[in-house]
């Protein structure tokens, strides 16, 4: 009988050496700089995580996550530009006490729907809240009427371009192009400082393990195995007794959920919220930390986003013309040479590999769920 | 809004948006039709769309500048030359692309995407290592220059028209290869019965690969087509891909019919809304109306009625 | 007071595109018979158990299933209402083992919430392993489904209806595609599961037919030829004209 324990041996290495790299290995190593890096990269991991659910388990690709994460960004965004924006700060204004970019662009009051903001409990709320709000409007319109596959990819990569023009369009309300920025203290502590950048650090570790742990319990249950299913087999599931639209709702809204906090903890950690994370570039990103990673594992989500985001600091700082071929080559080797990514990797290769250097018979030979998704 | 015009400049300026809209109607039938092909009739889905547009503005540049510097004499006519070899470089990469990448992936569309999208990042790189990053502009011949006083209030720029018209030309040849050609009713028949077509002798193979080929060559020609009307960067094949699918998906995917049509719709609403509310938010609200209907109606505006 | 029909089809219609696949059928389903429907090919059998659970929507008619009009609900309600379907081709969750194939069928935990907290306790475990044996797969519950023979995922499948325990089982041709030895083994399945509920099958093995069949009726362009006892409807001239007069 297959094992039904929240965590197998094998998993729960997995999130042991993760959470030893985390929250040891990178602090140890990395001076204060990098590891505010190395904290955005984890940023995108939320993300990453989601779309292994969505797309890796459940078959539904979309490639507007920059939405999601974007809309977590900005309601953060929004508390810290407020708490920033004081009538002292800004004294010099025509209208003291709102942000700076509406008074450039001749606004005299704060927006009503700015106002909710001031609060922390209802900025953290939102942060989770909007984004879900949104997938979920987006989810029963499209599920209920069975869009999916390129179809759901495309309108949700519409709305990556929608949102994009639209916080670009209105910059009076959202800081435009710029974004958001110039974010100091949360509740007076300054965030700018090395020490509030790595306890930030610390406390996205400690949320993406939350997540990740989420998203290991949803896996594990049988919605996990439903939605597999699902991917596979839709019609089946539906006569099977399955309202198939609630468990895409539920996914995507979840994924979305996960999204909006990374961008919350990117807001946090690098200190501004632009239109550059939300629009369609970003947003397909997205895909290819989750691809890299081995788009069912939620682990390979991690180091995914790690790993390319990683390159792309490296070789963008010293050769940025390079750095597009390879993105553009990853996006074609994953799909065409490794379409289960870093875990695929690892499983068929250097596990086997490994159990016999050590002289042992692999031990669980389940391969990774099944074929990649079309 | 309307109470500080008068009639005859309401009139002119409805005219002139509706104009502007038809020449926006053109540039998306033109980057829509090879999407149509490929998209509608193959079901597959091309990031790299764009590039492919993008290289035939290219080699239209390259003939503008070799015309002018080899044979100023004939100058006036190179853009049809550049159309001609648009359609050939672009067509040549499409059945190229097909043999190396997307017929690995036929039954896997979603991955099809995600691997014609780095397809467009490596061919977005290569012609800004090539042409520079800058944007570049061809020199229009004469005869294109200048506008058309249709009356004392409108004009109509004639570059424009020229683009109206290749929307036109271009339309009615794929429409005559679609439904007049041997290949037209080979990729027609593909379409609706992948394995009894290959058992009848058609090579669905060969087949596949040319129609993707067409589809990227009618890209390239499209792409030529926009060097008229504005100039060419490495990345101009990014923005239009968003609006082009869902031009195509809007009109319903398989109906040239319906990628006009829709085309038509979303140019026309586009255009006259800009001029009551900022170009941005004329262009949110097309895109949210649309994407709107869709919801509604999934499977876009002309479809059949099928048995699943 | 036990109702009359379990299933009550009345001037059921589809068309596609002006083509009447079903045109105005009527038929009426007791509880615990086992209905045949037979027809030549293009006939709308399918097109039937198609609209019956949801699957297609009909242009006009009605399809009450006790007191409930069908026609209005979604698949799964459908389903949950008591009717099971099973598809022509086998269609088993490939990825997913004999155990887990069959869990998943189980009618409990089936909204979202209840998805997320459900329990593979003692009972769902009985429950499976019973069913298993019922389906001669007792022996591969860990093995993926798509290790199955052809015939094994026709069986799966029809543990997974089982499982469900529909009033009404809707079968599509269930010994399509079976070597000799597994349509034997299936007839017996089939002549086992359907004791104590109604059932809709369609199938082409007049012999299977013959040996299962309440009633039979016979589908000719979307309607009722005829309808009977086997032997009323193999005597029938219009039933021997469709299918040897061309």
């Amino acid at each position: 009988m297959q094992s039904s324990a929240f965590l197998s041996r094998k998993e729960m290495i997995g999130f042991a050496l993760l959470a030893a790299l985390i929250f040891i290995v990178f602090p140890m190593m990395l001076d204060s700089f990098r590891l505010n890096l190395f904290g955005k990269y984890l940023t995108y991991a939320f993300v990453a995580v989601g779309l292994a659910l969505c797309w890796g388990a459940g078959g539904i690709l979309s490639l507007g996550q920059g939405v999601f994460f974007g809309l977590g960004g900005y309601c953060m965004a929004m508390f810290l530009k407020l708490e920033a924006s004081t009538p002292e700060n800004t004294s010099i204004q025509s209208t003291p006490g709102i942000p700076d970019f509406m008074d450039w662009n001749q606004l005299t009051e704060l927006p009503w729907w700015w106002q909710p903001f001031y609060s922390l409990p209802l900025a953290l709320f939102a942060v989770v809240a909007v984004p879900v709000v949104f997938a979920f409007i987006i989810g029963v319109a499209m599920f209920t009427r069975r869009v999916g596959g390129v179809y759901f990819a495309i309108i949700t990569q519409a709305f990556a371009a929608i949102l994009t023009i639209l916080i670009i369009g209105q910059q009076g309300y959202t800081g435009g192009v710029n974004g958001i920025t110039d974010l100091r203290t949360l509740l007076g502590w300054d965030i700018r400082t090395d020490e509030a950048k790595t306890t930030l650090y610390f406390v996205n570790g400690v949320l993406l393990f939350a997540v990740l742990f989420a998203a290991q319990y949803v896996r594990k249950s049988k919605l996990g195995r439903l939605l597999i299913a699902m991917r596979d087999q839709e019609d089946r599931v539906r006569f099977s007794g399955y309202n198939v639209a609630n468990f895409k709702i539920f996914i995507f809204c979840l994924g979305a959920a996960f999204a909006g906090i990374g961008g919350a903890m990117f807001t946090l950690q690098v200190g501004f919220m632009s239109p550059t994370l939300v629009g369609i570039v970003p947003s397909i990103e997205m895909v290819i930390f989750c691809a890299v990673g081995g788009r069912l594992s939620i682990l390979g989500a991690v180091y995914g986003a790690l790993l390319v985001n990683w390159a792309k600091t490296t070789f963008s700082e010293s050769f940025p013309e390079l750095w597009l071929f390879g993105l553009g080559g990853l996006f074609i080797a994953v799909v065409m040479l490794f379409p289960n990514g870093l875990a695929g990797v690892w499983s068929e290769k250097i596990e086997p590999r490994l159990l016999a250097l050590l002289g042992k018979a692999p031990a669980d030979k389940s391969a990774p769920d099944g074929a990649p998704a079309e | 809004m309307f109470a500080d015009y008068s009639m005859a400049e309401l009139g002119a300026i409805f005219a002139m948006q509706g104009f502007a809209g038809l020449i926006l109607f053109s540039v998306f039938v033109l980057m829509a039709l090879g999407l149509a092909i490929i998209f509608g009739q193959m079901g597959v889905i091309n990031m790299a769309h764009g590039e492919f547009m993008i290289l035939g503005a290219y080699v239209t540049y390259l003939m503008s500048n070799l015309f002018a510097d080899f044979m100023p004499a004939l100058f006036s006519m190179y853009f049809f030359v550049a159309m001609i070899l648009a359609f050939i470089a672009s067509g040549l990469l499409g059945l190229f692309v097909e043999w190396a990448m997307i017929r690995h992936l036929y039954k896997r569309p979603l991955d099809t995407l995600l691997a014609t999208w780095g397809l467009s990042l490596i061919l977005q790189q290569t012609y800004r290592s090539v042409f520079g990053a800058r944007e570049v502009g061809v020199s229009i011949p004469d005869w294109m220059m200048g506008s058309l006083p249709l009356t004392d209030l409108i004009e109509v720029p004639i570059n424009g028209i020229f683009v109206m018209v290749l929307a036109v030309g271009i339309s009615l040849a794929v429409y005559i290869m679609m439904f007049r050609s041997r290949w037209g009713k080979q990729v027609r028949a593909i379409n609706q019965n992948r394995v009894m077509a290959g058992a009848v002798g058609i090579n669905t193979e060969w087949t596949d690969r040319l129609t993707f080929g067409i589809g990227c060559g009618v890209a390239g020609v499209a792409g030529s087509a926009f060097t008229m009307i504005g100039s060419t960067g490495p990345t101009a094949g990014q923005l239009y891909i968003v609006d082009t699918f869902l031009v195509v998906v809007f009109g319903g995917a398989g109906s040239l019919l319906g990628t006009i049509a829709s085309a038509f719709s979303i140019s026309q609403a586009q255009s006259i809304m800009e001029f009551f509310l900022s170009g941005s938010m004329a262009k949110v609200l097309t895109l949210l109306v649309v994407v709107g209907i869709l919801m509604i109606r999934p499977q876009g505006l002309f479809s059949l009625k099928l048995r699943k | 007071m036990q109702e009359r029909f379990i299933l009550k089809v009345e001037d059921l219609t589809v068309s596609f595109d002006g083509f009447k696949a079903v045109d105005a059928l009527s038929f009426y389903v007791e509880p615990n018979e086992c209905r045949v429907i037979i027809g030549p090919n293009g006939a709308g059998k399918t097109t039937v158990l198609d609209l019956i659970c949801g699957r297609t929507k009909a242009t006009a008619g009605s399809v009450r299933f006790h007191d409930q009009e069908l026609l209005t609900m979604r698949e799964d309600q459908i389903v949950n209402a008591g009717v099971g379907r099973k598809f022509q081709t086998p269609s088993v969750y490939e990825d997913l083992t004999v155990f887990e194939n069959l869990e998943l069928s189980y009618p409990k935990g089936h909204s979202v919430f209840g998805a997320l907290v459900f329990k593979r306790d003692a009972d769902v475990r009985a429950r499976i392993k019973e069913i298993a044996e019922t389906i001669f797969l007792e022996g591969q519950l860990d093995e993926k489904a798509a290790f199955l023979s052809h015939g094994q995922k026709q069986w799966l499948e029809i543990g997974m209806l089982l499982i469900q325990d529909p009033e009404l089982l809707m079968l599509d041709e269930p010994v399509a595609g079976m070597s000799v030895a597994e349509r034997k083994k299936t007839a017996e399945l089939l002549n086992r599961i359907i004791q104590d509920r109604s059932v809709i099958v369609i199938e082409h093995d007049m012999g299977f037919v013959a040996d299962i069949a309440t009633r039979v009726t016979v589908l000719h362009q979307g309607k009722t030829l005829s309808e009977g006892s086997m032997e009323r409807v193999q005597n029938d001239p219009k039933v021997v004209e469709v299918y040897l007069g061309h």
